[in-house]
């Protein structure tokens, strides 16, 4: 697949599964120490409350990030635009399944009006 | 002895419409995820095997989109640790619904959002382990399934941006994160990570603004662990500045 090719993220497959076993490893152990300490100890409210912050803050900069820009400059209002409808309902908590194709939708629709 | 097996029958129908429909949402931002992974370049591998082996999935879009992005895969994965360190408090505030010995593990693995939070939802242990297994087990197929069609459509579409495929990856982790966001100092410290992400994307590399964000926790902290100053007393005297 020669266009694939041109797109692909990681040229070195070793290390793309070096970063997956990480992640899944350490997800494994974190869901292993729950169980096996509960007995032992009692995680503070305040600190289960920003761990909970730190996952979202992360999460909403990713968002910010790869609706916004592309490489190193901003990547053109229509992507955005889809972000943000999306964004709208699911506020107004519409079906997920709605919020997602309304985003694309948006986007493919600015698009097709000559919109970058 | 127990049955640790998981027992449909401890569950009302109500509370397996719920799971069922909660399994659904699951398979559809599975096949979001396989699609959006083999948009951004990834083989059609990487979204079946993650999926499976990880089965978290806020933390396995963050390390597809900081890698699609052009960071590094450890980097990528250290910040979906990150956001999977809440597995450790689910683990703590579990009821006893895993067993032992390979049960355990398996149950630890199938533990997540969905299982923990119809879990702690049910009355009694029964129900509650019933509930768990069923959930865990569901999400364990309907994950993987969901990304690996997901993957094979994504890899069928030619041209992706015409569709505005790049328009729901930013979308869907938006909709997964807006029931924290109505909480207001959660809201606050997220815009101002976004905000600082944003900003921080012409002059960084690949993968780091994002971790970047993490730094308007700081707005979080000093408000709730310090202790307030004194206030002055109305008599104390205020010493009048010299006129330039």
């Amino acid at each position: 697949m020669a266009d694939s090719q041109a797109t692909r993220p990681v040229k070195d497959t070793t290390l793309l599964i070096a970063g997956m076993a990480t992640l899944s490893a350490g997800t494994l152990a974190f869901r292993l120490c729950g169980p096996l300490l509960r007995e032992r100890l009692t995680v503070p409210s305040w600190a289960e409350k920003l761990l909970e912050t730190a996952a979202v803050i992360l999460l909403a900069a990713l968002v910010a990030t790869t609706a916004l820009t592309q490489g190193h400059a901003f990547a053109g209002p229509s992507r955005p635009a889809g972000v943000l409808v999306g964004g709208l309902l699911a506020w107004r908590r519409v079906p997920f399944l709605v919020v997602v194709l309304a985003a694309a939708a948006t986007t493919a629709i600015l698009r097709l009006l000559g919109v970058p | 002895m127990r049955s640790r097996a998981p027992r449909s029958s401890a569950l009302t129908g109500n509370v397996r419409r719920d799971i069922a429909l909660a399994l659904l949402a699951v398979w559809l931002i599975g096949l979001s995820y396989g699609a959006i992974a083999v948009a951004s370049g990834f083989p059609l591998w990487f979204p079946a095997a993650q999926s499976f082996l990880v089965l978290a999935g806020a933390s396995e879009f963050l390390f597809v989109g900081i890698v699609a992005a052009g960071g590094n895969p450890i980097a990528a994965a250290l910040a979906g640790l990150l956001v999977n360190a809440r597995h450790l408090p689910y683990g703590l505030a579990l009821p006893d619904v895993l067993g032992t010995g390979w049960r355990r593990i398996l149950g630890a693995h199938v533990m997540n959002d969905e299982s923990v939070v119809f879990a702690l939802a049910q009355d009694d242990p029964p129900a509650k382990r019933a509930a768990f297994w069923t959930c865990g087990l569901g999400v364990l197929i309907c994950w993987p399934g969901g990304a690996i069609m997901g993957a094979l459509i994504g890899a069928a579409v030619r041209d992706t941006s015409a569709l505005g495929l790049d328009a729901m990856f930013p979308a869907v982790i938006l909709a997964l994160i807006v029931p924290a966001l109505r909480d207001r100092p959660t809201r606050h410290a997220a815009l101002a990570g976004a905000a600082i992400a944003v900003a921080a994307v012409q002059f960084l590399p690949a993968g780091l603004p994002v971790l970047l964000a993490l730094s308007a926790l700081l707005l979080l902290i000093p408000k709730r662990r310090l202790p307030t100053l004194p206030k002055r007393p109305s008599w104390w005297p205020t010493r009048k500045r010299p006129a330039p």
